[in-house]
């Protein structure tokens, strides 16, 4: 039995002129640990903003858990979906930020109850719990008070990250999440999310640059080029014996530079 | 006369003023947030309403206005056979805070537009709905952008508050005027007056200065 969570079916997204995405093909599979590489405009971070409905499609049909993300049924015919499905839908999936978008009125706690409170409409009490269990599994324990500014970038993120799981997504989206952090607070973040890749329930979607990390913890990484996938495979296949000329270019480029 | 003479007569009509600045800034305040959340609106009557709103108060003059409230509504209450006759005080309130309100509610739509994309769509993959992004991300980060601006709206407008004198009410402007006709002292009544009103406009911006830093006191957190 096949258990696809996540099925991008000849999905075009254009930008006026320009395509972004080209008649993409993708499947995910529940609790697989994909990471998407590739050249910057080559549609990676859209694949994951239109999955957060941050962009809508322009052709083509996204589905998560088997039911379309973009379209509803409505008297049999497949039509654009209504604000209140997106909301429906928009529980499964999970986003953390390149720029890590915390709230900066709010302390860190607040940041991360904030969601379960007004959205799930968990009590305070039981936000709260969840949230310092978080704050523990990220190592941020000791900060749950202060403000966003009054932490590094590293530690943003990691409330970034918290903030994302306390929704208890099916799927976790990361945009970038190192691309914006001075190179020694890279590490503290890649461990949180390596250590999140152990659980087998959550599906996991991670655009990136490390690509020894996603080596280390991916089940399968797809390279994208223009749009779609131009190579996919185990990290051991593609980044030690890449089939296409501009896998291997792309490969080069990045871990020589 | 001497000038002390003067200012038991002039504190009555101060105190006026600072009730008609305080009562109209207030209403004031809550008239800019709505229409200004109104004119961010997607609802199309809501928008019509706000816009038709700020134009029409911004585009005319206050004395006209208050003119309008305090002389015209009546005769046209008339017409209809309703009494809109309003009492100066409550003619001179709304007036003032019409007018501010229309000024204001721009200052409003300016700083939630001006909250950044990235807020709307963190707000958006926590499953917020527009409601709760207005009220729990937008506003709270917009507040304290919106304070210099508001600070010298109240100075503004209690500085329009002299306009109510001439609907009869005895505020400051009134007093002086009064005090003229009797003694002819002009000089020193309208130097009486000038520091008064610049008193009292300090005092406003002080206060807004302390709003401004209470709405924004995240923004200072140390450590």
């Amino acid at each position: 039995m096949s258990d696809t969570i996540i099925k991008f079916d000849q999905v075009v997204k254009r930008f006026g002129a320009l395509t972004v995405l080209d008649h993409l093909d993708f499947n995910v599979q529940r609790g697989e640990k994909v990471t998407i590489i590739g050249p910057s405009g080559s549609g990676k971070s859209t694949v994951l903003r239109i999955l957060m409905t941050l962009e809508s499609i322009s052709e083509g049909v996204v589905s998560v858990d088997g039911e379309p993300l973009w379209h509803e049924q409505k008297d049999g015919k497949l039509v654009k979906a209504s604000e209140a499905h997106l909301r429906k839908m928009r529980v499964q999936l999970g986003m953390v930020f390149q720029q890590f978008n915390l709230f900066p009125h709010m302390s860190v706690l607040r940041n991360i109850t904030e969601g379960p409170v007004k959205v799930l409409g968990l009590s305070k009490q039981d936000a709260r719990e969840r949230a310092e269990e978080l704050l523990e599994m990220v190592g941020l324990a000791n900060q749950a008070q202060k403000y966003p500014h009054q932490l590094s970038g590293g530690q943003q993120q990691r409330v970034g990250i918290a903030r994302a799981l306390a929704m208890r997504p099916k799927v976790m989206l990361f945009d970038e999440p190192t691309s914006a952090l001075d190179p020694e607070l890279v590490g503290e973040v890649l461990n949180v999310i390596a250590a999140l890749a152990e659980e087998h329930d959550l599906t996991m979607l991670l655009v990136t640059h490390e690509m020894r990390f996603a080596r280390e913890v991916s089940d399968r990484v797809c390279f994208f080029d223009k749009g779609k996938i131009k190579e996919q495979g185990t990290p051991e296949e593609l980044f030690t014996d890449p089939k296409e000329e501009r896998t291997r270019e792309f490969l080069k480029a990045v871990l020589d530079g | 006369m001497h000038w002390t003479e003067y200012l038991n007569p002039l504190m009555q009509g101060a105190w006026l003023t600072v009730q008609l600045t305080l009562y109209s800034t207030i209403l004031g305040a809550a008239l800019a947030f709505a229409a200004g959340i109104g004119k961010t609106s997607r609802n199309h009557g809501i928008k019509a309403v706000a816009v038709t709103y700020i134009e029409v108060f911004r585009g005319t003059s206050l004395l006209v206005q208050l003119f309008w409230l305090y002389f015209a509504l009546p005769i046209l209450g008339q017409g209809i056979g309703l009494d809109l006759r309003l009492p100066p005080v409550v003619a001179g309130v709304l007036a003032l805070a019409l007018n501010i309100g229309a000024y204001g509610a721009e200052v409003v739509r300016g700083a939630i537009q001006a909250v950044s994309k990235d807020q709307f769509e963190a707000a958006k993959a926590l499953n917020f709905t527009r409601r709760q992004t207005l009220w729990s991300v937008a506003l709270p980060q917009a507040i304290p952008e919106m304070m210099p601006s508001f600070g010298n709206l109240a100075v503004q407008n209690l500085k329009d508050t002299a306009l109510v004198s001439l609907i009869s009410l005895g505020d400051l402007a009134f007093r002086a005027e009064q005090l003229r006709n009797f003694t002819q002292d002009s000089t020193t009544i309208y130097t009486m007056v000038l520091f008064m009103y610049f008193g009292m406009a300090l005092v406003v911006t002080a206060m807004m200065k302390m709003l401004e830093r209470y709405v924004g006191r995240w923004r200072s957190a140390r450590g």
